[in-house]
């Protein structure tokens, strides 16, 4: 007996997910399962779904993405789905979110502050983020944390005004009430404030809320808002903002980080949340390592996937689907990977296009544009992935997220975004083609 | 499967011997350079946003610095290992998290036994505790030789109160109470294999009469032929008549919960197959926890030798605790090699997972119920069901079954991690850890519990004041119901 489903979606990162999501909405009845073995980039990730800050040409930031979306070249993943399917993803995303995020409200880049004191051009960031925003013209106070170096929030200020914010901008490094080790984890601090824990405060025992609020209380002037860094709290991060605005009489807002982030992780509960809603069967921790096509494959040279085998901390488990999304990521998510000969997918070993020698996988100037950033699968429409010869390489296979080739996400600012319309095409075709 | 029919493996015997000569890769355990795999550690943090003990106990590092920094500082100089090891858990949630496989439980399991071994004294009170503690199995038979004395004596307040200040043993738990036969002792009584045998033989031919389940059988040794550890055992040509499967119980099934083992031997035997109960030892997970790897290496020795016996009798292992199906499948290989280590652990199977895969489980559930007793419960995946990739299947199988209602707790931790919770000092974090696990369990519309695993149940139970049951029993109740008890 191999485990059986209509769809199969390996890889659980914000592609994955969304493209089980979206099967499901399609077709309710569908029996849908998600793969997926490691921890996703939605762990680092600064949780902002953008969805083109440059284009390929390294124009930018530009003001409204969907004005670019139809310039891009053959093969973008964008082009591939098309810019209605984009904003479909979103209002898809807006949905699953549920009053989360904000950003919808229109098609133009909202620009969001980030912990280095850089403004980042994104399509949707979280609420908790919102009331920051550099077009906000209100003054700012920036407050970091002795313990949390990498958000320096005097110099993160400094660089916001010498980047023309239109506000002045402040920042404090304070010590944080409860904290004493100085490589407490972030989640060490989301956990105090969440659970607000009774801590020992210069100013004697109290709740962790209420002492953070009383030791920036003192450092506040004129300013109308204060930013923290995203560590405001995990599950419960509104409450925590809404008492702290509160006890301090300003909006307070949340800088996104750099990895690991919790903005990034609470995005990772929203749609697991979501998943368990919607009653994706789940199955976490361990990878799929190989697959077999059917016997008598349709009509020539396409073959037809019959099931995957997923490694069972040593057991084979085969998984058979009608239809199989293939979500596992970039080189970071091991859906791509290299050696020294080549660059190749290890589970169906869908063919990658790149150079021959290796020595032009790179360019000397590391902050040029690199060729290995654009590694991954070519896909026709469909999303399905093309051989070298550009037939497809199985009937049933589809390809969604930082698996793909052609865009560079570092340089375009567009990760999230292609994975968010890439996965939801792929989903929603899976159902439509699949299902009983 | 007698010998004349076990296939062979790779060819003719006497041909390109020294071709599958095994290399030794890995030096011995005592000795495992792990360093390669801290340079593998790209310091993304990932493991540490998923370890629970950081995330409420300011004195413990996080798995980043027990796993790769350590193993770096070690390079640089003769570095001592930090006693911050002993407040890890060993979940291994972080192990099952970095994204770049480092392999950090191997390391935290390898630094433990080095701390132990060269920094604690063992004359310690420490150290006799974790030793006590690690090796239940050794005292549990006296408990089980005198059940009720045990539990009168173990529930009395001076007796956690002297186990608490002479043993740092925590009062505010109450210790599991021994039961009055042991999985063994019904065994035995029961028949043992042979018993099993014919009660098997019984359930095939009552299911052989039905011919649809016969073809699924059929179909589903077809569809596994792809699986090597199977073809290597010839398992694809073994005949229908022939399953048989050994039952790793463990200590908690033995002493303290037989009707779990009861319930797998008489689910197994209902869809035919033969069991074998092996002699065995503690999985060896208590005793990786505590540092213990000596312990744990004779306790593995007897297990792999054992099992390994079983599965060239044809047999599959399968275990119903989560910890113990983790332990041989993951820990053993990653650090120990006696002969048949990779085949015991690539043979293991949870019991839940080896239906699922070897029998149309749901199709078996279909229109099935259970008594009012079992309608709704709060499920809790174990961390060590996690890290198999199980922690969707019991949600999964109870849907199945007519008027169950199963509502998740979600991805949290239960926080007692094997003997971690019953230490005085770690008994606050542990109950911390669990908070969020216990107020999903009293905001869901269910007052009994479930799970896998022994002690993430007495810790739901702890918390919570549930009644706890295990998977395997309530399939028990959907499948073989009221005929159980009629069966010694
Ligand atoms: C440090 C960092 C910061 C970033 N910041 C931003 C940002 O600010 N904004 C933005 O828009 N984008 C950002 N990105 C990019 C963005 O995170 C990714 O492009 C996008 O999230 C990729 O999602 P994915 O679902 O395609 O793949 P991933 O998130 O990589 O998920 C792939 C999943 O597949 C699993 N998997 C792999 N192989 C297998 C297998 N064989 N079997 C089962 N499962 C498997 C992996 O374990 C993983 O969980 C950042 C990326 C990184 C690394
Ligand atoms: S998750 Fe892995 S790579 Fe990341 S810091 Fe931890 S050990 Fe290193
Ligand atoms: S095993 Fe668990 S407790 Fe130990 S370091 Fe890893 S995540 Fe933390």
């Amino acid at each position: 007996m191999a485990i059986e489903d209509d769809v199969l979606v390996v890889g659980g990162g914000i592609a994955g997910a969304t493209a089980a999501l979206a099967a499901l909405e399609t077709d309710p009845d569908a029996r849908v399962r998600l793969v997926t073995h490691r921890q996703s980039t939605l762990r680092h990730a600064s949780g902002l779904i953008d969805v083109l800050g440059y284009t390929p040409a390294g124009e930018g930031p530009l003001a409204d993405p969907f004005d670019a979306l139809e310039a891009l070249p053959t093969g973008h993943p964008y082009e591939r789905v098309g810019t209605d399917a984009v904003r479909e993803a979103l209002a898809f995303f807006d949905r699953v979110v549920d009053g989360a995020y904000e950003g919808g409200h229109t098609d133009r880049n909202a620009l969001v502050p980030t912990y280095g004191g850089t403004v980042k051009p994104t399509a949707r960031y979280p609420a908790s983020t919102a009331p920051g925003l550099a077009s906000d013209t209100r003054e700012t106070l920036l407050v970091g944390f002795e313990t949390l170096p990498d958000f320096d929030a005097p110099l993160a200020a400094r660089h916001l005004e010498a980047a023309g914010v239109p506000f002045d901008a402040r920042g404090v490094t304070l010590s944080f009430p409860g904290i004493r080790r100085d490589d407490a984890k972030i989640t060490r601090y989301a956990h105090l404030l969440d659970r607000d824990e009774v801590v020992d405060a210069d100013s004697g025992e109290r709740s962790a809320r209420d002492a953070l609020a009383a030791s920036v209380d003192t450092h506040l002037e004129d300013e109308s808002r204060v930013g923290f860094p995203a560590i405001l709290g995990d599950d419960r991060v509104e409450t925590v903002r809404e008492e702290l605005a509160e006890a301090l009489g300003v909006d307070v807002f949340e800088v996104p980080m750099g990895p690991p982030s919790l903005p990034g992780m609470r995005l990772e509960g929203l749609l697991y949340d979501a998943l368990e809603d919607a009653g994706v069967r789940l199955t976490s921790g361990v990878p799929v390592v190989d697959y077999e096509t059917t016997a008598e494959t349709a009509g020539g040279t396409t073959d037809r996937i019959d099931h995957v085998v997923v490694d069972r901390n040593g057991a084979e488990v085969p998984h058979r689907a009608d239809q199989y999304v293939l979500a596992t990521g970039g080189l970071v998510g091991k859906g791509v990977d290299s050696n020294r000969e080549r660059v190749y997918e290890p589970i169906f070993d869908c063919h990658v296009s790149h150079p021959a020698d290796r020595y032009d996988w790179f360019v000397d100037d590391v902050f040029g544009d690199q060729p290995y950033a654009r590694f991954g699968l070519e896909v026709d429409r469909d999303l399905r992935p093309l051989a070298a010869d550009g037939v497809p390489e199985f009937s049933n296979l589809s390809a969604a997220g930082a698996v793909l080739g052609g865009y560079d996400f570092a340089a375009e600012k567009s990760g999230s975004g292609v994975s968010l319309a890439t996965g939801y095409v792929a989903g929603t075709r899976a159902a439509e083609v699949g299902g009983r | 499967m007698s010998d004349a029919e076990q296939p062979i493996d790779g060819g003719a015997p006497d041909e390109g011997d020294d071709e599958f000569e095994p290399i030794q890769v890995f030096p011995e355990a005592e000795e495992m350079d792990l360093r390669p795999g801290a340079d593998d550690c790209y310091k993304c943090s990932t493991c540490d946003t998923n370890c629970p003990v950081a995330a409420v106990d300011d004195e413990f590092p996080g798995p980043k610095f027990q796993g790769p920094e350590q193993w770096r500082l070690k390079r640089q100089d003769d570095h001592d290992i930090d006693d911050s090891v002993m407040k890890c858990s060993n979940c291994m949630r972080c192990d099952s998290a970095c994204p770049s496989s480092v392999p950090l439980s191997q390391m935290h399991n390898t630094a433990r036994g080095e701390y132990v071994e060269q920094t604690m004294s063992k004359l310690s009170r420490e150290y006799l505790r974790n030793r006590m503690l690690a090796n239940y199995r050794r005292f549990a038979p006296l408990g089980a030789t005198f059940p009720r004395t045990a539990n009168f004596v173990l529930g009395l307040s001076i007796t956690k109160w002297l186990g608490e200040k002479t043993l740092g043993i925590t009062s505010e738990r109450e210790l599991p109470a021994f039961a009055t036969e042991t999985f063994r002792e019904w065994w035995e009584k029961r028949g043992g294999n042979a018993a099993s045998k014919r009660r098997a033989q019984d359930a095939r031919e009552k299911r052989g009469g039905n011919a649809a389940s016969k073809r699924r059988a059929q179909d589903a040794r077809e569809k596994r032929g792809d699986n090597a550890a199977s073809k290597r055992r010839g398992e694809s040509n073994q005949p229908s008549e022939d399953k048989r499967i050994a039952y790793f119980h463990g200590c908690y099934s033995n002493y303290n919960t037989p009707e779990v083992g009861k319930a797998l031997v008489r689910v197994y035997e209902r869809f035919g197959y033969e069991v074998l109960v092996p002699d065995q030892h503690c999985s060896g997970t208590p005793m990786f926890a505590n540092g213990m790897l000596e312990d744990a290496r004779r306790a593995a020795e007897t297990n792999v030798a054992e099992l390994a016996d079983a599965i060239e009798n044809g047999a599959d292992i399968i275990a119903s605790c989560s910890s113990c199906s983790m332990s041989i499948r993951q820990e053993y290989p990653e650090l120990f090699d006696f002969e048949g280590t990779e085949d015991v652990s690539a043979n293991t199977w949870d019991a839940v997972e080896y239906l699922r895969v070897h029998e149309d489980l749901e199709a078996e559930l279909e229109g099935t119920s259970v008594g009012a007793e079992f309608d709704d419960f709060v499920y809790h995946a174990p961390c060590h069901s996690r890290n198999q990739g199980l922690n969707g299947q019991t949600i999964e199988v109870m849907d199945a079954i007519d008027g169950i209602d199963v509502h998740d707790v979600g991805d949290s931790c239960s926080g007692i991690s094997g003997t971690y919770g019953w230490k005085a000092e770690n008994y606050e974090t542990s109950m911390k850890i669990g908070e969020e696990m216990f107020e999903h369990m009293a905001d869901a519309d269910a007052r009994t519990g479930l799970t896998e695993c022994p002690t993430c149940s007495m810790q739901m139970e702890h918390g919570t004041g549930y009644e706890i049951t295990h998977t395997l029993e309530v399939l028990e109740a959907a499948l073989v119901g009221d005929s159980s008890e009629t069966d010694g």
